[in-house]
């Protein structure tokens, strides 16, 4: 039973430690000049408090649309990655062609200025 | 390490060859038009029909080709396969080669607009080709999701932002049951290919009240996308608000990919059923027909006219389904779709004709006088009219002759008796295009003909097809009939019936 | 297997989340609701696929049709907020009965 679980206590203990580590380096190391703005909330660069119905930026659409269709296709790699011995090469190359559709989409996107902020 | 495994590639390359050609074209003209400026989206238009005409040449190639499967029997190839292929990529070059001017006039971002063609015109061959649940399904979403934006196209115009909005939200909302009733199908016969779902009919174990669900959503499902009564209320709205072309490619090559599906399921591989959805067919043919006919006596606008007019001949094609117990009616259906493809996509045409950039002119009232000014724009269009009023020797009036004799042999006397009453209904609106150009007087200027060859190609292409098909019905019939029985090749257990 | 849940039990939450996301559609006219009510029916078909892979003897078509499906979700809500976004700049709201602008 330990014997099962203990590559995951191992991953816990390592990860506690990295975590804490670089925080207590942080605290002791680092310069402290808090400010007001500091102080805040985060909100991926949104001012964090308003108005629920507030406006903000059609990019934020466009930047989201782009999001969702990369990030869900991702999902067909999933049972390519569970049978990944099995399909051997074949499935290496049908997942790359899979991979160069999508980067089509990418350059086709990328080229047309929906990845520029301004 | 891993050795390349050949035995998982025994797949065959030479089936899938036209829609490789369709997808890597169609990626191919996305990426060359970012180089190129809107205003030479001329010439993506023409590149766009040499690779769908290419795909073509291909697709012809394998229409004798003997019935086979080809990735472990997802794809089914072979004539009924390559015969909707090539109808969908006429329609589709035909659809590129009535925009090029319009999409210049109109100021259309170019590339877009013909990817998005090419894409749906990918979705729609996968259709024809699925002999699997899933790529029916996914063919079907690559064709609508393109279809979706290509009707909202004009994102200025209020009226294409809602014939998208609409066919969007019906279109979806449609595929909610479709997928429900696949899943119910997938339940009820453990599998999701056609071939074995056949077979499963046939064993005692099936569960047949999962089953019959599946199939009655299924039914709702394709309703929706042939516009079928009761699940038409999308179609007059999409079909009037989107730009033109769009139109004449949602009438012609969504009706002709959806009835390929449609076919292959129910009249291939649900035959063991028949007796139980033919019924439900019939009563949706019956309603399909009237009310597409008796709505459609009432429009002032033509392209909303002939939404209800795509309506009620779906409805026709439903008559041919109903009559799935007659060896005929297959061939039949076929042919019809070939038929009313050449017409609508030339009554469309010359809709596109009179449309001008800030001046819609889609009232049945700016056609009147069109003869005198027109003479060639008004013949092609009495043509296209009297093609789908029925009238011989064109193709429209074979299309219905096949049907409704289909329909006899299948003994559905009432059916026919409704749908030659229909066909006489429908001459009264088709008609009246005929003496709002001929007879009345008034009416708009349309654009100088003169200056736009690629329209004035499209409409000779489609009247000459109309009349020729009509003309000469029999080698058309005899290849639709050939096409439908080897999608029935397709499936193994009808050899028998082929090598009687 | 699951501890008394049977198939029936996956099926009845399918139907349940089926009615509910066509209700949800045949009565919200803001057409992010409608989307929203689209969604709702697509899951539940995924959970028919599932719980049909899970309990029939066919063990993967299923969960790769749900797979298809959980796609096509994302590339509909993607399409249809694009529709959505340009008819709010033409016409500012996303009623449905506000966009009548063709006739019937």
């Amino acid at each position: 039973m330990l014997l099962t679980w203990f590559p995951i206590l191992v991953t816990l203990a390592v990860a506690a430690l990295v975590v804490g580590g670089m925080v207590t380096i942080n605290r002791l190391t680092g310069p402290r000049r808090p400010s007001k703005i500091k102080g805040e909330e985060f909100e991926c660069g949104n001012p964090p408090t308003g108005q629920a119905w507030g406006r903000f930026s059609v990019h934020f659409y466009l930047t989201a649309l782009l999001f969702v269709v990369f990030d869900v296709e991702v999902i067909f790699l999933y049972p390519w990655a569970v049978e990944l011995r099995h399909l051997g090469m074949f499935g290496l190359v049908e997942a790359l062609i899979f991979i160069g559709i999508l980067t089509v989409g990418l350059v086709y996107a990328w080229q047309r200025g929906a990845l520029d902020w301004n | 390490m891993t050795q390349f495994n050949w035995s998982l590639i025994n797949f065959a390359w030479l089936p899938i060859l036209p829609l490789i050609v369709v997808a890597v074209g169609a990626m191919g003209v996305l990426l060359a038009g970012v180089q190129v400026d809107d205003e030479d989206s001329g010439a993506l238009g023409i590149l766009t029909i040499a690779l769908l005409v290419f795909a073509a040449v291909l697709s012809l190639l394998l229409f004798g080709g003997r019935p086979s499967v080809a990735f472990s029997g997802a794809l089914a190839a072979g004539g009924y396969t390559a015969y909707f292929d090539l109808l969908v990529l006429f329609a589709a070059a035909m659809t590129a080669l009535m925009s090029v001017e319009y999409a210049a006039d109109q100021g259309l971002a170019g590339a877009e607009y013909y990817a998005l063609l090419m894409f749906a015109a990918l979705g729609m061959m996968l259709m024809a080709a699925g002999d699997d649940l899933i790529v029916i399904f996914l063919g079907l979403e690559t064709m609508s999701i393109a279809i979706y934006a290509l009707a909202g196209f004009m994102r200025h115009d209020p009226r294409s932002n809602e014939a998208a909005l609409k066919y969007f939200l019906l279109g979806a909302f449609s595929t909610g049951f479709l997928l429900y009733g696949i899943a119910f199908i997938y339940g009820a016969t453990g599998s999701i290919k056609l071939e074995p779902i056949e077979a499963a009919l046939s064993r005692p174990a099936t569960d047949n009240a999962l089953l019959l669900a599946g199939v009655g959503l299924l039914l709702i499902g394709f309703g929706f996308k042939i516009a079928a009564v009761p699940f038409h209320m999308w179609a007059p709205d999409a079909y009037e608000g989107a730009p033109t072309p769009v139109t004449a490619f949602m009438a012609v090559g969504v009706k002709a990919a959806a009835f390929a599906a449609f076919v292959r399921i129910f009249m291939v591989h649900l035959g063991p059923l028949g007796p139980q959805w033919t019924m439900v067919l019939w009563v949706m043919a019956g309603l399909t027909m009237t009310v597409g006919n008796l709505a459609a006596l009432v429009q002032t606008n033509i392209k909303r006219m002939l939404a209800y007019s795509a309506i009620a001949h779906a409805g026709y094609i439903l008559v041919g389904m109903t009559a799935a117990a007659a060896p005929r009616a297959g061939g039949a259906i076929l042919y019809y779709l070939l038929g009313y493809a050449f017409t609508n996509l030339g009554a469309f045409t010359v809709v596109v004709a009179l449309e001008r950039r800030g001046a819609i002119h889609d009232n049945l009232a700016d056609y009147r006088g069109l003869a005198a000014r027109h003479p060639f724009l008004a013949a092609a269009m009495a043509l296209f009219m009297l093609s789908l009023a029925g009238v011989p020797p064109l193709a429209g009036f074979f299309g219905k002759f096949y049907i409704f004799s289909a329909a006899l042999d299948a003994h559905l006397l009432w059916l026919t008796i409704i749908a030659v009453i229909n066909s006489v209904i429908s001459a009264y609106y088709y008609l009246s295009v005929l003496i709002a150009m001929y007879v009345r007087e008034g009416g708009v200027e349309p654009a100088a003909l003169r200056t736009r060859p690629a329209l004035i190609a499209t409409l000779v292409i489609a009247a000459a097809g109309t009349v020729a098909i009509g003309l000469f019905p029999q080698p058309y019939i005899t290849s639709a009939a050939g096409a439908f029985v080897s999608a029935l090749g397709n499936a193994p257990h009808h050899h028998v019936v082929l090598s009687r | 297997m699951g501890g008394g849940i049977t198939l029936e039990h996956f099926l009845v939450l399918g139907l349940i989340l089926f009615l509910l996301g066509a209700y949800c559609v045949l009565t919200r006219r803001n057409a992010i609701g409608i989307l929203l009510g689209i969604e709702l029916m697509l899951n539940a078909a995924n959970i028919n696929y599932l719980a049909f892979a899970f309990f029939g003897g066919a063990r993967y078509d299923g969960q790769i049709f749900a797979i298809f499906v959980i796609m096509l979700a994302a590339a509909e809500a993607v399409i249809g907020l694009a529709v959505i976004l340009a008819i709010y700049q033409n016409l500012r709201t996303i009623d449905v009965d506000a966009t009548e602008t063709l006739s019937g």
